[in-house]
């Protein structure tokens, strides 16, 4: 260790202070979550997986809760065969709905 | 009224069974009656720690399940007649304990004495659940480092929703127990300090243990730090503690353990 070292030094526990910090309130969330977004990820996902296959770890669940109202925010990764297959599927409708119209 | 104590970490190694040997000898000590039960089915440690290991005839399972009278599996200490132990079984696993079982030997012990001290194992599974169960107040063991700290607020959340206080909407009085602390190396910045982990956990302290030659001088020879070397440093902690839990005010100090000039320029020489 130099000599500068020693003087500047500032030790290894306020970094372990701000490591924990970070990872506690990371794991107080998660732990803390709502039984009901809970229950909501896990029925809306069987939804899901019943036409698409996705990835459990691919699908982010948040509740922001604001004054006036709630959010309920779903955000899903889909494989790029099932969003192929989701676009196709719009597509077709759109140009059913079309022909409907002009009918 | 008889109260019910969870000595509980998360993380192991960092001195449950050290410290329900030492307070449940201190609290015997000040007059109360008091048993300490080992909750660590598999990995029983408690027994040797206080010396017990061989007086073990039957263990916790046993009264569990209905093999043996709790009376016939209590085992006195020899040194304090106040004090206690339950062993745990060290063959069975731990599912062999049911809800009911270890609901009625809790009944049982809170009849006979005035404290129940209950080791709980390291881990966050089953055993650990059940050893915090029916306690009336836990006591969390934490080492100033960041593994055991990160742990500990684990079961601080389990504490807080897996007791059966938890689930009645009341609240569980949680006590922080420190220990393997160094002044001096919190001081050079080198160990978080006590209020760094207070201030993460945020749960009242209890006492600060130093780290000390005396809590494995006195684990060597099977006897309770408080018992083994009653003016060490961990013993006057540990002491203190007690008298804090009975609801005495007693001002918090780090203890130390008295060196001669040359012991202390040694101690700095190794450090």
């Amino acid at each position: 260790m130099s000599l500068l070292n020693i003087f500047s030094r500032r030790g290894s526990a306020p970094v372990a202070r701000e490591r924990l910090q970070l990872i506690i309130a990371h794991e107080r969330a998660d732990h803390g979550r709502s039984d009901l977004v809970v229950i909501l990820r896990e029925e809306i996902l069987a939804v899901i997986a019943k036409h698409v296959a996705i990835e459990p770890d691919k699908v982010q669940i948040k509740v922001e809760r604001g004054e006036g109202v709630s959010t309920l925010g779903l955000d899903i990764e889909l494989p790029l065969p099932a969003a192929a297959r989701l676009t196709a599927a719009r597509t077709e409708t759109a140009a059913k709905a079309k022909q409907a119209v002009a009918a | 009224m008889s109260k019910v104590l969870v000595v509980t970490s998360g993380k192991g190694g960092v001195g449950k069974t050290t410290t329900t040997a030492a307070l449940g000898a201190a609290i015997a000590q000040s007059g109360s009656s008091v048993c300490v039960v080992d909750f660590d089915v598999g990995l029983r440690n408690l027994d040797l720690v206080m010396g017990a290991e061989r007086r073990v005839v039957y263990d916790l399972i046993n009264v569990v399940n209905g093999d043996a009278k709790l009376a016939q599996a209590l085992i006195r200490d020899k040194r304090l007649d106040k004090l206690a132990l339950l062993p745990a079984s060290q063959t069975r696993d731990k599912d062999a304990l049911t809800d009911a079982g270890v609901a009625r030997v809790m009944e049982e012990l809170r009849e006979k004495f005035d404290w129940v001290i209950c080791d709980s194992p390291a881990g966050i599974e089953r055993g650990a659940t059940l050893a915090m169960r029916h306690a009336d107040m836990a006591v969390v063991v934490t080492n100033p480092e960041v593994s055991s700290v990160r742990d500990s607020d684990r079961i601080i959340g389990l504490l807080d929703s897996k007791t059966i206080k938890a689930e009645k909407g009341e609240t569980l009085e949680k006590h922080l127990i420190l220990t393997r602390y160094d002044p001096n190396r919190a001081d050079r910045g080198d160990m978080l300090k006590v209020e760094d982990v207070l201030e993460i956990l945020s749960i009242p302290l209890l006492a600060i243990i130093p780290e000390s030659e005396e809590v494995l001088r006195a684990s060597n020879v099977g006897c309770p730090v408080t018992l083994n070397n009653p003016l060490s440093a961990p013993a006057r902690a540990y002491a203190d503690a007690v008298r804090r839990l009975q609801g005495e005010a007693v001002p918090m100090s780090v203890p130390s353990d008295r060196k001669s000039f040359l012991g202390k320029f040694f101690t700095r020489r190794a450090a």
